[in-house]
């Protein structure tokens, strides 16, 4: 008597053939389509900014003044006061904003754990990092220009109201990101938690910190809105954060695109292509402190 | 028999609270610093609120509900801001319509398709786009984009003349400046963002259940439609609406594409207005009942991006929990 076998079931593991196939391929056609089209106008911009920029950088452009009136043709005068104020400005709003904001961020990770003022107030930085730049402009306008006058000092207190929140989340993340058995180890060792802090948890945590400052700072430098109330228009270079008008690269560009002059195209090109300069090298040196320093990251 | 009466370690002879309360007086006041940089954050959104509010309160108490109205006439010392807030929302919707749909496609090319190694290099690229400055995309838009535009505009208005609901969205432009012009340099600028929340979303799916849908025989598209949406379509919700909460408050660049002209109209070709680029551009020569009315706009924005965002974030929340929790 012969036994009957069945034959066991062959499972088809090949992939799926017909519509599911063509459905399952367009889609993933769709999604590389979707990051085209954001290299697209990127490559655009940026092939745009170098090409019509380039030709106006030169030495007397980024650091020669006084900064020309719209009408005047190309070559005259320099930038030299807005690229100053730029840096001027964006530095003491760093000053100011990142120890603020780390501390902030150790409260909310070292001390607020999970109760519910801790949570309130990493809900609030959220939300303060949607408030429209603008509104940072006219909240400094009221309550600093009104009774102290336009300086560059009031466009870096708007820029810091700005950098706050973004520091706070980076730091944040990052803080969260350090293993408790570092801290624990500390605690055995009879350390006070500032302590510990300060002498364990933060060298830990500092490369992403600065990675995320660094982001933070680039974002504040490029920015237009919140200093178009606050530091006036200067002509010539002003060292003095703290008193008198101020410039900016970014009202620079603000203020040459809309005119019909070739002069002014050609100085707002030049003045882009040095902000996208700035803000480059910031990310880029981000990304290279992260790589190198942040023992963690995301 | 003797009583060993136990001490207590953690309170030591000579104290009467345990050692895990005695802190020395710089580590108190350390906490206390760090939470008043907290609370700093509390004090700048209130100070926020009410200066402004202060500032635009003779524009709110003169005008009523006259604010709300289609009739802005400064020299007529008239302010009826409707037309900003109609721009507002037609960009911002405009903007998010257009990036959804690519910044989905990025988050799941990241997050279902590439391998790893690859996915670094292309977050760095979408983040590119965060990082060129705002007054940059409005240069480019003003100079070089809208006027390639306007010839397609033009095209297109041809095209769809006469047809019942094309023809009045999309008439003959006046000029490559307009709200459709806005609502494109919009998308570009929120893509990042959207793209990189509805990543970290996406990325709260549990492998089980993307392998079980696999295990089933499903091809990618069923997985992500079977697996990957249902968990996290609560939080691209979220991530749409903070983009569209972004877009409505972004300013130099709508300022320079937008046109500048307060209309209500439904043609998007057309030139238009939003709050944001109304205060950039004229708080300059603005005094008197104008500047409060312009800080009353800035109010009004304040007020809407808040509210947005409250709910956004509060949506993000409550999914990242759920699903850490599930």
């Amino acid at each position: 008597m012969a036994g009957v076998t069945t034959e066991p079931q062959q499972v088809d593991l090949r992939e799926p053939a017909g519509w599911r196939r063509t459905k399952n391929r367009l889609a993933t056609w769709l999604m590389v389509l979707s990051f085209v089209l954001v290299i697209v106008p990127l490559g655009f911009v940026l092939v745009t900014v170098i090409a019509k920029g380039a030709s106006s950088i030169n030495w007397s452009f980024l650091t020669g003044g006084p900064i020309p009136a719209v009408v005047a043709p190309a070559g005259v005068g320099g930038l030299g006061p807005a690229v100053l104020g730029t840096i001027e400005i964006t530095a003491v709003a760093t000053i100011m904003a990142v120890p603020l904001g780390v501390l902030a961020a150790i409260y909310l990770s070292e001390y607020g754990g999970r109760n519910w003022l801790a949570a309130f107030i990493g809900f609030l930085a959220d939300v303060m990092t949607g408030v429209p730049s603008i509104i940072m402009g006219l909240f400094i306008f009221t309550i600093w220009v009104l009774h102290f006058g336009l300086s560059g000092f009031a466009g870096s207190l708007a820029l810091g109201c700005l950098m706050l929140p973004i520091v706070i989340r980076s730091s944040y993340e990052i803080l969260r990101l350090v293993p408790n058995s570092l801290r624990e180890g500390s605690y055995a060792l009879g350390a006070t938690k500032s302590r510990v802090t300060m002498t364990v948890v933060l060298p830990a945590a500092i490369g992403g910190i600065v990675s995320g400052v660094l982001l933070a700072v680039a974002r504040a430098a490029g920015e237009t809105a919140p200093l178009l109330f606050c530091i006036g228009a200067a002509e010539t270079a002003n060292a003095n954060v703290f008193s008198g008008a101020n410039t900016a690269l970014p009202l620079q560009i603000f203020s040459n695109a809309n005119q019909p002059y070739v002069g002014a195209a050609e100085r707002g090109w030049g003045a882009a292509l040095t902000l996208i300069a700035i803000c480059f090298i910031l990310m880029i040196a981000a990304r290279l402190v992260t790589a190198r320093f942040a023992r963690y990251s995301h | 028999m003797s009583t060993v009466t136990r001490v207590d370690p953690a309170s030591p002879a000579g104290s009467t609270r345990p050692l895990s309360q005695r802190r020395p007086l710089g580590d108190r006041t350390f906490q206390i610093v760090a939470l008043g940089c907290g609370l700093l954050v509390l004090v700048i959104l209130v100070l926020i609120a009410v200066t402004t509010s202060q500032q635009a309160s003779s524009w709110f108490s003169n005008e009523g509900l006259k604010i709300f109205t289609n009739n802005w006439n400064p020299g007529a010392n008239q302010f009826g801001v409707l037309a900003f807030i109609y721009g507002t929302a037609i960009t911002a919707i405009i903007a998010v319509i257009l990036s959804v749909p690519v910044s989905l496609g990025i988050a799941l090319l990241l997050t279902e398709v590439v391998p790893y190694r690859w996915s670094r290099p292309i977050v760095y690229v979408v983040d590119l786009l965060a990082v060129v400055p705002s007054v940059v995309w409005g240069l480019w838009g003003i100079l070089v984009f809208a006027p390639w535009l306007q010839k397609i505009y033009t095209d297109i208005a041809g095209g769809v003349d006469g047809v019942p609901v094309l023809g009045p969205l999309f008439g003959q432009p006046v000029s490559g400046a307009s709200f459709f012009t806005a609502g494109i340099i919009l998308a570009f600028m929120i893509t990042p963002i959207v793209t990189s929340l509805s990543r970290e979303v996406i990325a709260t799916v549990p492998a089980i259940d993307k392998e079980g849908a696999y295990a089933l025989g499903a091809t990618r598209w069923e997985m992500i439609r079977g697996a990957v949406w249902p968990h996290s379509q609560a939080g691209v919700v979220g991530a749409v609406l903070l983009g569209l909460g972004r877009a409505m408050g972004e300013t130099i660049a709508v300022a320079l594409v937008i046109g500048s002209s307060p209309e209500i109209t439904s043609h998007l070709f057309a030139p238009g207005y939003n709050l944001p680029a109304g205060i950039a551009n004229l708080f300059g020569e603005a005094s008197g009942e104008f500047r409060a009315a312009l800080m009353g706009m800035g109010v009004l924005l304040f007020i809407i991006t808040i509210i947005i965002n409250v709910t956004a974030r509060g949506i993000v929340q409550r999914n990242a929990r759920r699903k850490r929790g599930a």
